[in-house]
């Protein structure tokens, strides 16, 4: 393979399995899983040659393609990677066949066929690839704006309870966003052409003169996109709905990876395009940050049902990455982007078992289990551990990367950081709440046959505790990729990290 | 002094507008002389033969510019070629869907609910008066937008205009609304009508000329009283914002849309916006393009009520032919904005997207033709429900019709959108922008909901069924999906050939 296509083979490879699924035989559902499954793990193990290929300590973008597609409008092909993104791509295809193989049945029983599911399934794989990869703003905001088709129909085709309504709610607003987005893409535009001409190449804009107003005008543009796919408090509300409807294998997308493309877009777009506006704005977006962090957190505490409480736990994690990517020092960045990895696993193990044990049970509301522990150990066991991952305990992935947040924004941002730190205090109590409930205790009626994960379960869940133990022990592998792109990106946006100081009273 | 000089035509570059003018009076006599049986299959040839030829014509044509093909009363540049491509092809698929009789009334002239009526439904008769009908309208439609003078613009808004009213009226199914939307058509009509007729006397006192470049000399070293100019600019633009249904001036378009049957809607709402925004194009970017202070901040307004309006309304709209007319109403809010921008990426924005749009506006309606039950169409949205089980197929080609409509990105609409909010961004009215992508964002609701109606809705059992598309309105519906996504993957080689075509000749 020529090394200047990974990322177009990369991409182009679920699509030929989605037009390999679209031509298998309607009745066969296995078959029809079986080659989603082979193709997501052809993918998942393409994109790890790929990342082998990729050089740590190079910042610029790499594995870089470019094709003229509508030239009369300056748009490229143009895609290419840098850690940041590289690691966001390992994340999308890594998840990929383990919500394939966790979800093995949660295609039965949606409005259309299995085979529609996995269609959709792996065009949504090759739509989020795109959206890391591209350099290229356009191209970005194609995908951006295309991938919202298959979640669209995944959620309100295969979701349960009120799934249309989510489904729309969720579009509507990642829309009206996109098209805030599109205003300020028509802007860049116009401006590149008054430059020197049309492009959208995402090098080329940041170098494009702009006013402090029309900087912060555009930001906000972008911002609010982002803002209502990451989600961030007073833009969330759609996660909940969504996350509730959706089959938990599309719940672990949704927010595992598309939510990811709010807060990849925030360092790629907001902060190369826009530097001095990013620095206006920081001190608005922190406060944003920090009541997320702590609104999640409360919110969760209060919620009744598995899935809800798991969105509402990701809005406040999202206020963690958020604080981390405006605190504008490298350990925040790196922090952030970790964060985000981490977060993708974490959510990923927690929402797959409590998608099994609601699927058991007929129900996600907490208060209908009760002593699962003595009945299903390995199902508690895995929901325990996933919910330790998610409260951030030492030695589990999460906490390096909450840990390098919370630093990296104290030494810029100290009271940020403090109110954010109560956001782990909180944490402890929607975790442990629930856990308690549904684990311990007597075993309550309507829980005393419950089947206990099976062999395809387990297969399942145990890379997602590998990867959370592993890189809560050894985060470097990945920190080493993160770290020279976060680095460069505080650089590009015209910062560099404070330097310890001595305090001059004690002179 | 008094030596009669004969005009000098030049035939060739006039021959689409002949042709198909000479085909609408050949269809005149085939449905006043040809035996009743064959004459639909005759009349069918005959307007599909005289579209394809004038398309050829155009064709070949197709680098020719010239200011004295009729004595300086047309323009043929590249525009204008544009244009008129875009009609004919709109044309030869409207007729494609025109020609499934099952639309139309057997006997038009007949009262309805007359004995009469009850006679021609049961004699089976077909009527074919409206092949030549829309021969005139499309004749008509090819010389709008290449009308250079103020009474060659009247004459050629008469021409399109008056067949269409007929038109309106010839649905076989609910012949009392038909009826009814014909004359609101036809009075509306004819008041726009003596508006644009009075603003062109106002324009002529003014400047003394009725031919666009006198116009626009007469601005330039502004002699006259600038009132006359003001209410001659504001008359006529009423009459042109009628046609292409911009608000205040959009009453009729749900009335009309939703009464006419629906192949005559398709044409009219693909093919009138074609010409009427071609020729408001026209009389802007060359007569009253130095005047643009006086009617920029008016038309701004227009544009972004119109905008406003039509995607606020739709909304509330239980009917399908409503919804798609108020959609309509938004775009043509939105093409405003191109012809505001006045610069060469508005020329080509607007000529673009009003190509991308009639085809898919087409195809829609033609989707709309296929939804039945047992007396007619299906056209109330609730009955859509649960389409995408009955019949994927149709029901997928709509959602992405409905999405190009909402500028979803690799749909044409996208493209459109796109390439036309940057030409007026690019024109320094950003307002019209940031309302305009609002407005999207807005209208994307309803045709969102749709798409759930037709996808996440279970089936009512009430008889509402798809029918097996005949071979013409497949060929339509296919065309106009495959054209959607074509332009919004590949649309460089159409935006190429139009920003290398056109510029306006004065």
């Amino acid at each position: 393979m020529n090394s200047a296509n990974w990322l177009t083979s990369l991409g182009v490879l679920p699509l030929l399995g989605a037009v390999l699924i679209s031509v298998l035989p309607k009745a066969n559902d296995l078959l029809v899983k079986r080659v989603a499954l082979a193709t997501t793990l052809v993918v998942a193990g393409t994109a790890i040659a790929m990342a082998t290929q990729f050089q740590r300590d190079n910042v610029n973008f790499q594995f870089v393609e470019t094709h003229s597609w509508i030239p009369s409008l300056g748009i490229n092909y143009a895609v290419g990677v840098d850690g940041i993104a590289l690691v966001l791509i390992l994340l999308s295809v890594l998840l990929a066949p383990i919500v394939v193989l966790a979800g093995w049945n949660e295609a039965v029983g949606g409005r259309w066929s299995v085979k529609t599911f996995y269609v959709l399934m792996l065009v949504l794989e090759t739509m989020m690839i795109g959206v890391f990869a591209s350099t290229d703003v356009f191209l970005f905001y194609v995908f951006f704006e295309a991938m919202l088709v298959p979640v669209y129909f995944l959620i309100g085709g295969y979701g349960t309870g009120a799934r249309s309504a989510a489904a729309v709610k969720f579009l509507i607003y990642s829309l009206f966003g996109g098209l805030l987005m599109l205003a300020s893409i028509i802007a860049l535009y116009v401006l590149s052409g008054e430059q020197g001409g049309h492009t959208f190449d995402i090098n080329a804009l940041a170098h494009l003169h702009m006013s402090s107003m029309t900087q912060n005008v555009l930001f906000i543009g972008f911002f609010i996109a982002f803002a209502i796919k990451a989600p961030v408090w007073p833009f969330h509300t759609w996660l909940p709905d969504a996350a509730e409807a959706a089959t938990p294998g599309t719940s672990v997308l949704l927010l595992g990876v598309l939510d990811k493309v709010g807060t990849f877009g925030m360092i790629r777009y907001c902060l190369t395009l826009f530097p001095h506006a990013t620095k206006t704005f920081t001190p608005v977006i922190l406060v944003l940050a920090v009541i997320s962090i702590i609104y999640g957190a409360f919110l969760a505490i209060g919620q009744t049902d598995f899935k809800r409480l798991i969105a509402f736990t990701s809005i406040s994690h999202f206020g963690f990455i958020m604080m981390g990517i405006f605190a504008m020092t490298s350990q925040g960045h790196s922090g952030a982007t970790l964060y985000m990895f981490n977060h993708g696993f974490s959510t990923a193990a927690l929402f797959l078992v409590a998608g099994w044990m609601s699927s058991r049970r007929g129900s996600s509301r907490i208060a209908d289990f009760g002593g699962l522990q003595r009945v299903t150990p390995v199902m508690a066991w895995v929901f325990f551990f996933a919910g330790m991952s998610s409260l951030a305990l030492p030695g589990l992935s999460s906490f390096v990367s909450e840990f390098l947040v919370l630093v990296g924004t104290y030494t810029r941002y100290p009271v940020a950081a403090v109110i954010g730190a109560f956001g782990i205090v909180l944490a402890a109590l929607y975790i442990l709440i629930p856990v308690q409930r549904a684990l311990h205790g007597p075993v309550t009626e309507g829980n005393e046959h419950l089947l206990d994960l099976n062999l395809r379960e387990k297969v399942a869940i145990a890379p997602v505790i590998a990867v959370i133990l592993f890189l809560g022990f050894y985060p470097s592998p990945l920190l080493r990729v993160i770290n020279p792109a976060a680095a460069h990106s505080i650089a590009q946006a015209g910062y560099s990290d404070p330097l310890p100081s001595i305090d001059k009273a004690g002179k | 002094m008094d030596t009669f000089v004969a005009p000098a035509l030049s035939y060739s570059l006039l021959s689409p507008i002949l042709i198909v003018l000479g085909g609408a009076v050949l269809a005149v006599l085939v449905e006043a002389f040809v035996s009743r049986l064959i004459r639909p299959v005759a009349q069918l040839s005959i307007t599909l033969g005289t579209l394809v030829l004038s398309l050829a014509q155009v064709f070949r044509i197709r680098h020719a510019s010239s200011l004295t093909a009729a004595m300086g009363s047309v323009a043929i540049d590249g525009p204008a070629i544009l244009l008129q491509g875009s009609i004919l092809v709109i044309a030869i698929l409207g007729v494609f869907l025109i020609a499934d009789q099952e639309h139309f009334t057997g006997l038009a002239a007949a009262i309805p609910g007359s004995s009469e009526e009850r006679e021609a439904v049961k004699s089976g008769e077909k009527v074919t008066e409206v092949y030549p009908l829309t021969l005139f309208a499309v004749a008509g439609m090819l010389l709008f937008p290449i009308a250079n003078d103020l009474i060659t613009l009247f004459v050629a808004l008469e021409v399109l205009s008056l067949p269409l009213y007929l038109m309106a009226g010839l649905s076989r199914h609910r012949r009392l609304l038909s009826q009814e939307a014909a004359l609101k058509y036809f009075l509306l009509g004819a008041f726009s009508s003596a508006f644009f007729l009075f603003g062109a006397a106002f324009l002529y006192g003014y400047s003394g000329s009725v031919s666009l470049a006198g116009i626009h000399d007469a601005i330039e070293s502004s002699p006259g009283n600038i009132v006359l100019l003001l209410i001659g600019m504001s008359f006529l633009s009423v009459g042109l914002l009628f046609k292409v249904s911009a608000v205040p001036f959009h009453a009729w378009t749900p009335d009309v849309y939703q009464g006419a049957p629906t192949p005559v809607t398709a044409f009219m709402a693909a093919a009138t916006k074609v010409a009427g925004f071609g020729a408001m194009l026209r009389i802007f970017y060359t007569a009253f393009e130095n005047s643009y202070w006086d009617w920029r901040p008016l038309l701004t307004v227009i544009a972004i009520i119109t905008m406003l309006f039509g995607a606020i309304v739709a909304i509330a709209q239980r009917d399908i032919k409503r919804m798609l007319a108020y959609s309509s109403i938004a775009h043509a809010g939105f093409l405003i904005t191109g012809i505001l921008a006045l610069n060469k990426s508005g020329l080509d924005a607007t000529i673009f997207y009003l190509f991308a749009y009639g085809i898919a506006t087409i195809g829609a309606f033609g989707i709309v033709t296929l939804v039945r039950d047992s007396s007619g169409e299906v056209t109330d949205l609730n009955r859509w429900a649960g389409l995408g089980k009955r019949s994927p197929f149709i029901a997928t080609v709509f959602a992405t019709l409905l999405l190009a409509f909402a500028g979803i990105p690799l749909t044409s609409g996208f493209i459109g959108k796109f390439t036309i909010f940057s030409a007026a961004f690019e024109s320094g009215n950003k307002a019209v922008v940031v309302v305009g992508v609002l407005s999207s964002a807005i209208a994307a609701y309803f045709y969102i909901r749709v798409i759930v109606l037709m996808f996440f809705s279970d089936p009512v059992e009430d008889g509402t069924s798809v029918v097996i598309p005949s071979f013409l309105t497949r060929v339509t519906v296919i065309a106009s999906f495959a054209v959607t996504i074509f332009l919004g993957v590949f649309p460089t080689p159409l935006l190429n050939f139009i920003s290398s075509t056109a510029t306006f000749l004065r």
